[in-house]
């Protein structure tokens, strides 16, 4: 009992301890940016309403969503390909990390070019710019795949779409969820950059918005906003990523135990 | 049931040849229980592998119940040296045993029944629900083994299975081996590069040489069907033939050429 | 071998890019074929602005990056070795790195405007997570049979730090600069094309809304070498600076 209270003390001490320091220094500040904390917190119910959720947060969450789904499903796909095959894998290396090095905010421009301003632009430059993580990471892992595992599923007459789903994706899987990781802190800046240039609602553009009729108070709750969908959503990424890799972290921990 | 005629295999890469195995001819029977034993750093696992058609040989060919092999065959099963790295760590043991089976498009209550039965055999009735991780050395090369069981394979091909293990261990997964064998009359082709190991659990103990490896010596092991750690051991006849076959091998380091024996035979006493 | 089929993947997909739009697949004012970028690519070279852009972003990167990997390794070590700090600070940690960096970017511009201070804040504030939670996890992976060795042998806690954390923390704190360094790349761009800073990526923004197709192709194509670079030169220092090392490990999956 007395450990568990602990645990909870050591969790909320310093995050609270943080919000009065903040409350507190910036109470009754006058500084234009630096609203008091009191300030911005009062606007948050106002800024973010109902209405806003569903007309602007609703549109990034989904963008997001459809453009890091779409990475991660050719990311995962062509990764296989390429890693499975000793030849293709050294025909497409040069060009990958080539591909991979581009800082995918650059692609804003280019994409823009071809798919206007809408909804496809913001998806395409999501998919994009996450597909790359995700795509040398699959390599990477299928590459790894131990050999007595190969030779094993041979000799069990484990092969085709099986070796592919029991052996090969599963032996990857580690690999490949560094790489979606990643992918996911890379999808979210690429939403916001994708609604700051050009766009009509979204989280990013309501931001720019609010800073350009300097509508200070509501723009620190933007990035409030933009702070707890990050938080939340790679809560959930860990959620998913612990029962996916349950075994993973066994087989780590029990190899630590015993060198 | 299974042979092996003019077996060659020569590695090449990048400009190096290897030749690992060189014109290796060899003939088991049905029910028979077969050791290979070589000088460590012999083809051994070469020639296992390509017997179990995970490799593919230079030349010759190897043949079970007549037909050629060319890639694993269904009838076959594997227990691999390295049980870490072969039984798969995301699945659990239950399901470790059941994946080939299911592969074999057997039903659902023929699976597990099956399985069951074959971690009974192990003496792991109770570990199905457990990771392979969360097993010792030995449990796990057990869960490898119980794999190998349901699989009913009619040729069992073992390379060094018991090497990473402790010697205690080691002598219970020997009678286990042993034991299973007799109960269930499977055929055994077990490589290993313990002579005591050979000749405790062989009826028929197979020499290999020195890289590249040919058939040296091939000998009835003349020990009472059976056998137990205890005095098995220490018969005179355990250690006359262990001593034989130690010469055997030493010889072979040396690359002294083999006395051509009649195979089959047990030496003299 | 795997150079010659490297070279030909190279080749294969320049070959493409010039095809593509030749045969009218897509048209050639969004995508000019290679040759065109190419020629565009030999004006930037001779152009002085180009070269200032360049070295704009360099030192946006270099400086951020300098900034980012003192702080995280100092905030690393110290809160692993002050006894509690490590589970006291571990929610904050965990809700402070998922914030994207650009959620800064309006703060950015009101405080900074487009100077460089915009760019650093970004590249710091991206960059500083990356070497923070690899130090975390390198000094997490001290053998606690060494470090109760060194205290038994009467080591004081500076000795400790020097002769039993760092060593062991090196390799990870490796990782983590590698990653920093391409994140660091990533951010500095991104600042200079949404807010305005000098760099290239202004110089691409600039192309964008002049409609200069082929020199933003260009400009594009001079931000991968530069992140190439950067992500062989990393690896190139890690490799280096870890030779010593009996095991080089792979990095955490965090």
């Amino acid at each position: 009992m007395r450990r568990l209270l602990l645990r909870v003390f050591l969790v909320l001490a310093l995050p609270v301890l943080l919000l009065l320091a903040w409350w507190v220094a910036s109470d009754g500040s006058t500084q234009v940016y630096w609203p008091p904390l009191r300030t911005i917190l009062r606007t948050f119910p106002d800024v973010w309403t109902g209405e806003r959720l569903r007309a602007d947060v609703l549109p990034s969450v989904l963008r997001l969503l459809a453009g890091y789904g779409t990475a991660a499903v050719a990311g995962v796909a062509l990764g296989t390909l390429i890693g499975s095959h000793r030849r293709v894998r050294a025909v497409c290396e040069p060009v990958l990390e080539f591909l991979r090095a581009v800082p995918p905010p650059v692609l804003v421009p280019v994409i823009m070019l071809f798919a206007g301003i809408g909804d496809t632009m913001k998806i395409v430059v999501i998919a994009s710019g996450c597909v790359w993580p995700v795509l040398l990471n699959t390599v990477e892992g299928v590459r790894a795949v131990d050999p007595v595992m190969l030779d094993t599923a041979r000799c069990y007459g484990i092969t085709g779409p099986a070796r592919l789903r029991h052996l090969v994706l599963r032996g990857a899987s580690p690999q490949i969820f560094a790489g979606l990781r990643q992918a996911l802190s890379l999808g979210i800046i690429l939403m916001v950059i994708s609604e700051m240039f050009a766009a009509s609602d979204g989280i990013g553009f309501t931001i720019v918005q609010f800073q350009r009729g300097f509508a200070i108070p509501g723009m620190w709750t933007g990035i409030l906003v933009l702070g707890l969908l990050g938080f939340l959503l790679s809560v959930v990424f860990r959620l998913v990523e612990r029962r996916v890799l349950d075994w993973y972290h066994g087989l780590r921990a029990s190899a630590r135990r015993s060198p | 049931m299974l042979d092996v005629r003019g077996l060659r295999k020569v590695y090449e890469g990048s400009g190096r040849r290897v030749e690992a195995v060189r014109d290796l001819s060899l003939t088991v029977e049905a029910g028979e229980l077969v050791c290979l034993v070589g000088p460590s750093g012999c083809g051994k696992t070469t020639l296992l592998k390509c017997v179990g058609g995970l490799l593919t040989a230079t030349a010759g060919e190897v043949l079970l119940e007549g037909r050629r092999v060319t890639g694993p065959p269904p009838g076959m099963a594997f227990v691999f040296q390295e049980y870490g790295r072969s039984l798969f760590p995301w699945l659990r043991v239950g399901a470790n045993v059941e994946l080939p089976l299911k592969q074999k498009g057997l039903a659902g209550a023929r699976r597990r029944e099956l399985v069951a039965d074959a971690l009974e055999s192990v003496g792991l009735a109770d570990a199905a629900g457990a990771y392979p991780w969360q097993l010792s050395g030995g449990m796990q090369q057990r869960v490898a083994i119980a794999r190998a069981l349901a699989y009913e394979p009619r040729v069992l091909l073992m390379d060094e299975p018991f090497a990473a293990v402790d010697a205690q261990t080691r002598a219970d997964l020997e009678d286990l081996v042993r034991g299973l064998w007799r109960e269930r009359g499977m055929t055994i082709l077990f490589v290993t590069h313990d002579i005591d190991e050979a000749v405790y659990l062989g009826e028929r103990v197979v020499v290999l040489s020195a890289s590249p490896t040919v058939v040296r010596e091939q000998l009835k092991v003349d020990l009472p069907a059976s056998r137990d750690q205890l005095h098995t051991r220490v018969a005179p006849r355990f250690a006359e033939l262990r001593t034989h076959v130690y010469e055997q091998i030493q010889a072979a380091k040396r690359g002294a050429p083999a006395r051509v024996t009649a195979s089959d035979r047990p030496p003299p006493h | 071998m795997n150079a010659a089929l490297g070279a030909a993947g190279l080749a294969a997909f320049l070959a493409l890019g010039e095809a593509v739009p030749r045969l009218g697949l897509v048209k050639e004012a969004y995508f000019p074929p290679t040759s065109r970028i190419a020629v565009a690519l030999g004006d930037e070279v001779r152009d002085g602005a180009f070269w200032s852009a360049l070295g704009d972003t360099l030192t946006g990167w270099a400086l951020g990056l300098v900034i980012a990997v003192a702080a995280g390794i100092t905030a690393g070590v110290v809160v692993s070795v002050v006894p509690y700090l490590r589970a006291a600070t571990a929610s904050t940690i965990e809700f402070l790195r998922p914030i994207p960096s650009v959620a800064l970017i309006p703060l950015a511009v009101l405080l900074h405007g487009t100077g460089l201070r915009s760019v650093l804040l970004l590249v710091v504030y991206a960059a500083f997570w990356q070497v923070l939670v690899q130090t975390l996890y390198g000094i997490q992976d001290v053998d606690p049979v060494a470090d109760e060795t060194a205290r038994s042998y009467g080591l004081g806690t500076w000795a400790r730090i020097r002769h039993v954390l760092w060593p062991t923390a090196l390799p990870y704190v490796m990782t983590g600069v590698r990653l920093a360094a391409s994140v660091a790349l990533i951010l500095a761009v991104t600042a200079e094309l949404v807010i305005g800073a000098p760099g290239l990526g202004a110089r691409i923004a600039v192309a964008q809304t002049s409609q200069a197709v082929p020199e933003m192709y260009a400009l594009i194509v001079v931000t991968g070498l530069l992140g190439l670079l950067v992500n062989v030169g990393a690896r190139t220092v890690e490799r280096r600076a870890l030779a010593w090392h009996q095991s080089v490990r792979g990095e955490v999956a965090v």
